[in-house]
């Protein structure tokens, strides 16, 4: 037995020393094959004393095993060195960044218009648009500002004469002038001349005064919203709007109420929410008040409905308005609101 | 209305501290903007009497000042102001004392000379804005010795409330003394309001023409007056703390008792009245010079207030030169106390460039039971500070043009649903009362009288937002039933369009970022890139630059684009969304077409520089065509159109001619309408415009039509077939300015139901094909929707399609 273990040896030198799949796996033919040098050996069992081979053969075939079992640890340890190198070129730096177009960027002012229709649309509100040249019936006369009406003097009013013929409004007889919005009020008296109550829209959009200084640019944003309906009251108001501050500012902010004038409302009032800032302690965005006046509100004026044609003894209704430019300051800090209308890059790409 | 609280609480005083007081004001409407100290904070000032006064020995501008201050011997003080004198008395700062602005009194040297102490201009102590050239100057009955702070009582707060347009009544003392009353259940305080009795019967005659407008005019005479006589220390002071300046008696009276009792007056040089006084309209272009020196020219609506030659005042506004009072030199005043018709004299004084403490008032209306009681009042502050012979009052009404107060009708049921909550009938009626309206119960209800000086009150829901006001909003619950309800509101909208929150969030996932500019833009930009549009233009611009409306929003982009360029970025993807204004042709009788004019809104965008952001792994290529044109086709695909969308060659006259294209819907049956634009801005404008150079590569613009992108039709379901798709590429060789899209629009048509999709793969051109010819490679996918297609069918379809194309364009296939 000898040469066996002759064998063994020289096998096993052979595997240590192979570097290669292929190599090992003629290593495997070359010991394990059916025309191995092993098989050779087992071959000559048969020429022994039949008394001997069980022994024998049984011997070779121990051997034949531990030799297989040494080439199967080899091909696993050069499969894994295999994988490892193939791992090791495909490596890539993960950190660098990602390809990509480059982010775009949401203008402020519609993020936040967004953020208010976004509540006013889970509460059945639809969103409803109007034109922004208008004309004087819709924007003053309907909404209860009459001609020398104090709060027109209040509108700094761009005026537009396109050399269209002057109208006169069918149902008042004065003859209309043609303006930029001075707020989105006028989208009210269009969305209940266009259809009957119950309504409730919110109106978003841009409006226009002839003012231009550190805190006025001549076109702004407004929300206006209008609820008309069978038991509209000044308690749901409060409750709504109560809500929506809320949640706009994320915060359980006081709100109050305080009384007001608007020719289009009645009773009306201004709405403050706490300084969304100092919570209310005071500081320089509340002008240490601890108040931010931030909506103005109302019950719809029954002469607005007579103007309208809403039967005033079935329906009451509310209206409110704000301005989101102020909105966008306040949520996103900006202090200054001529930078929405510069549309620089490098303002925009904050949000 | 700004105010001192010292004079409010000798009005009405309850019995709640400052803050609490102007809390109050602002909760119940009158909106308080600021409280501020009548003084800022110092002492050691005393009031002093000059003795004597000899020049400086070593500095000519000084002058030596010896100064009693009471019981101590007098100070010698150095002053340099021009204005100090013997016998004048001062405002004394005293050694110690601490002045507003930080300086403290030190007994000194000046020039060699010793000074203790130092004498006060009003800007020092804090008192005035400007720093006027001389000490300040106290009446001869000041109390020498006795501290300047309780002299000029200045431990006193100004409160200013920002006044709403419908609160005339609250531009007084009075009103706010009324207001406060009724919040705090507190009785106001009785003042002399006794008449005058004549002592001569001296009048002058008035003549009302224009009585719709001048329906009360209420006059005196009172001669012999002293005007050369300054007004007293308390009524300046009260004057400054509203905000108002001292110019001599006469006129610090009318306005004295316009503050406390809200009706404006005026005062006439008697001698200056040309035989009556006549109100009536002004004739046209009269002219008038006012007590400013200023001259207008009248038009024929506005009031005036005449004698025999000429105008005198312009009626509620402001008096005229010619009849004002000059202190010293006028003997005799009339005064005149008016109820005005607020309707006449709204929006006069903006026109004349205008805005008085008068028009503000009249403007609002003013109690019209008020014009005898404020003439009273006057005449006793002329008589007692300037003497004089007060003539009878002549009171002139014209019964039919006076406001009457109305009998509102207030029905408890109404209060409940306007307000959402039941006030109790008891806090009502006491609501009511306190207001100082007359209150009688009826059933179901009150009928209620407001009361002059509550003019703006005229029907039920003006008395149920006094009851709320009053009551407070803060009682008033909340309720949140809005948000639980149930009742069906129905949408404006009757389709569903694609939200304007889906279009941004495309763009913006492709790198753009949204901005906003004016919509009113420079016209020579405007007519740049759009020379036959007529754009609307504003009557009154804010400037020459912001006053054409824009007809589209490219002017809007191509600015924000200068601007960026002009800030070192080179990358530029913006886009706008909104209303731009046409005038429709004038058939037109389009629904958008309200107020005559088209405005209709467009999405527009300006794409440039480079297709990916400067990275490792990007690619450095700058934007073209299709990149824009990817952006629109990805911004149209958003809503199944109910027709199809074509880019047809066309052109602009802002873009390029050969990089543009017409975006056109076609419904079948030959309608088509152009729905927007996309093109690079012409290589002329990029010029003139500053662009050249900043940019790599050219600059992209799209602009489509938001209802186009917005809304579409609702796709219709198709059956999926189950059986296998079928691919084949074809090459063809044609004409090189043959479009593509015509080619498909071709392959299409006899492809016919089989045909399930096709791709331009491979585009090449060169000289391999021959000059002006160009190889399209288009892979066509097929499927029958019933069964699998043989090969023998499929290759007899395209064997069809080549032939068509053969014979429609001359085509090529290469093998």
């Amino acid at each position: 037995m000898k040469d066996l273990l002759d064998l063994v040896a020289e096998a096993e030198k052979a595997i240590d020393e192979t570097d290669s799949l292929a190599g090992l796996d003629a290593i495997r033919v070359d010991y394990l094959g059916k025309k191995g040098k092993f098989t050779a050996i087992l071959k000559q069992v048969g020429s022994l004393d039949p008394a001997e081979r069980p022994k024998a053969g049984a011997e070779i075939n121990k051997v034949k095993q531990s030799v297989a079992a040494k080439i199967n640890d080899q091909r696993e340890k050069l499969e894994e060195d295999l994988l490892q190198a193939q791992l090791a070129s495909e490596t890539v730096d993960v950190s660098l960044p990602g390809r990509g177009v480059g982010r775009g960027h949401l203008h402020p002012v519609t993020s936040t218009i967004q953020r208010i229709e976004s509540f006013f649309s889970a509460r059945g509100f639809s969103t409803a648009e109007g034109p922004e040249i208008e004309d004087d019936y819709h924007n003053f006369e309907a909404l209860n500002i009459p001609e020398h009406h104090p709060a027109r003097a209040m509108h700094d009013t761009f005026y537009v004469d396109y050399g269209r013929q002057k109208e006169k409004h069918a149902q008042t007889g004065t003859t209309l002038n043609y303006l930029l919005r001075t707020h989105t009020s006028p989208v009210q008296i269009r969305a209940m001349e266009k259809q009957t109550p119950p309504l409730a829209v919110i109106c978003p959009g841009r409006v226009y005064r002839c003012d231009s200084d550190l805190t006025h640019t001549p076109m702004f944003h407004q929300v206006e919203g209008l609820y008309v309906a069978e038991k509209a009251n000044f308690a749901e108001l409060k409750g709504l709007l109560t809500e929506f501050l809320q949640y706009f500012f994320e915060k359980s902010l006081d709100v109050r109420f305080r009384p007001s004038y608007f020719p289009f409302t009645e009773p009306s009032a201004e709405v403050d929410v706490q300084c969304v800032h100092c919570n209310g302690s005071g500081c320089r965005v509340c002008k240490q008040t601890g108040w931010l006046e931030v909506l103005g509100c109302g019950m719809v004026n029954p002469k607005v409905f007579e103007y309208c044609k809403v039967d005033t003894d079935r329906f009451t209704g509310f209206a409110f308005g704000l301005g989101v430019e102020r909105f966008a300051m306040l949520r996103y800090g900006v202090n200054d609101l001529r930078l929405f209308f510069e549309n620089d890059f490098k303002f925009l790409q904050q949000f | 209305m700004r105010f001192s609280e010292q004079w409010l609480r000798e009005w009405v005083n309850p019995n709640v501290a400052t803050e609490a007081l102007v809390s109050t004001l602002t909760m119940a409407g009158l909106e308080v903007d600021s409280v501020e100290p009548a003084a800022a904070s110092f002492d050691q000032v005393v009031v002093g009497k000059v003795l004597a006064t000899k020049p400086h020995p070593n500095a000519k501008k000084l002058t030596l000042c010896e100064v009693s201050i009471g019981n101590d011997g007098p100070l010698q003080i150095v002053c340099g102001a021009k204005n100090v004198r013997s016998d004048l008395l001062v405002a004394v700062a005293l050694e110690g004392a601490v002045l507003p602005n930080g300086l403290t009194i030190k007994a000194a040297e000046i020039r060699g000379e010793p000074s203790s102490g130092m004498l006060c201009a009003e800007s020092e102590l804090g008192m005035s804005e400007d720093a006027s050239d001389g000490i300040m100057e106290l009446s001869a009955d000041a109390p020498v010795g006795s501290s300047f702070r309780d002299y000029m009582m200045l431990d006193d707060q100004v409160i200013d409330v920002d006044l709403t347009p419908n609160r005339g009544d609250c531009c007084s003392i009075l009103g706010i003394a009324r207001e406060v009353g009724t919040l705090t259940k507190t009785d106001l305080l009785s003042h002399d309001a006794r008449e005058i009795p004549p002592s001569n019967q001296l009048t002058v005659d008035v003549q009302i023409q224009a009585p719709d407008a001048c329906p009360r005019y209420v006059s005196r005479v009172i001669s012999d007056v002293d005007t050369s006589k300054a007004s007293p220390v308390w009524m300046q002071e009260r004057l400054r703390r509203s905000g108002i300046r001292s110019i001599d008696l006469v006129v610090d009276i009318t306005n004295y008792v316009m503050l406390e009792l809200g009706q404006p007056m005026h005062a006439f040089d008697l001698d200056c009245v040309d035989q009556f006084i006549k109100v009536r309209f002004a004739e046209e272009a009269e002219t008038l010079t006012l007590l400013d020196g200023s001259e207008i020219k009248l038009s024929a609506d506005s009031l005036v207030i005449a004698d025999d030659r000429a105008p005198l005042a312009l009626a509620g506004i402001m008096g005229g030169e010619r009849s004002g009072v000059t202190a010293g030199k006028t003997q005799s005043i009339l005064l005149e106390s008016c109820y005005f018709d607020p309707i006449m004299i709204a929006g006069k004084a903006r026109r004349y460039g205008l805005q008085t403490d008068s028009s503000f008032r009249f403007e609002r209306g003013v109690d019209f039971e008020l014009q005898k009681r404020a003439i009273e009042r006057a005449t006793a502050l002329v008589l007692e500070f300037g003497g004089g012979q007060a003539g009878p009052v002549q009171d002139i009404q014209q019964a039919a043009t006076v406001p009457t107060l109305p009998v509102i009708s207030l029905r408890s049921a109404k209060v409940s649903s306007v307000l959402g909550f039941d006030i109790d009938a008891v806090t009502i009626k006491d609501i009511l009362e306190r207001l100082g309206f007359q209150v009688n119960e009826v059933s179901q209800g009150w009928e209620v009288e407001a009361s002059s000086y509550r003019f703006d009150v005229r029907n039920e829901v003006d008395l149920i937002e006094e009851l709320g006001r009053v009551f407070g909003y803060d009682n008033i619950p909340m309720s949140t039933s809005i948000s639980s309800s149930q009742e069906s509101l129905v949408s404006i909208e009757s389709t569903e369009p694609v939200s304007m929150a889906r279009i941004n969030a495309n763009l913006i996932a492709n790198g753009f970022y949204e901005v906003i500019n004016y919509s009113f833009v420079e016209p020579s930009l405007e007519q740049a890139l759009n020379p036959a549009g007529q754009p609307v233009m504003l009557s009154n611009p804010l400037s020459a630059d912001l006053s054409a409306m824009r007809t589209s929003i490219w002017s809007g982009l191509i600015k924000t684009a200068q601007h960026n360029v002009n800030r070192q970025q080179t990358r530029l993807r913006i886009f706008e969304s909104g209303l731009v204004f046409v005038r429709p042709p004038s058939s037109n009788n389009d629904q958008e077409s309200e107020v005559g004019l088209d405005q209709t809104a467009r999405l527009a965008g300006l794409m440039a520089g480079a297709v990916q952001p400067e990275a490792w792994c990007n690619e450095a290529r700058m934007v073209d065509f299709f990149d824009v044109k990817g952006v629109v086709e990805s911004l149209l695909s958003m809503e199944e159109k109910s027709g199809v969308i074509r880019f047809e060659s066309a052109e602009h006259p802002a873009l390029h001619p050969g990089q543009s294209a017409q975006i056109v819907l076609d419904t079948g049956d030959d309608a088509c309408s152009s729905v927007g634009w996309v093109g690079a801005l012409h290589p002329i404008l990029e010029k003139k415009l500053g662009f050249s150079g900043k940019v790599g590569g050219k600059i992209y613009l799209f602009d489509l039509s938001l209802n186009t992108v917005r809304y579409g039709k609702l796709p219709g379901f198709k059956a999926l077939s189950k059986f296998p798709e079928v691919s084949r590429d074809l090459a063809f060789i044609v004409d090189s300015d043959l479009p593509s899209s015509r080619l498909i629009q071709e392959i299409e048509r006899l492809g016919g139901e089989w045909l399930v999709d096709n791709t331009i793969f491979d585009l090449f051109s060169g000289e391999s094909i021959g000059q002006g010819k160009k190889s399209i490679g288009v892979r066509l996918t097929l499927q029958e929707p019933d069964r699998t297609l043989k090969d023998q069918e499929v290759n007899q379809w395209l064997n069809d399609i080549v032939d068509g194309l053969k014979a429609s364009f001359n085509v090529i296939l290469r093998e």
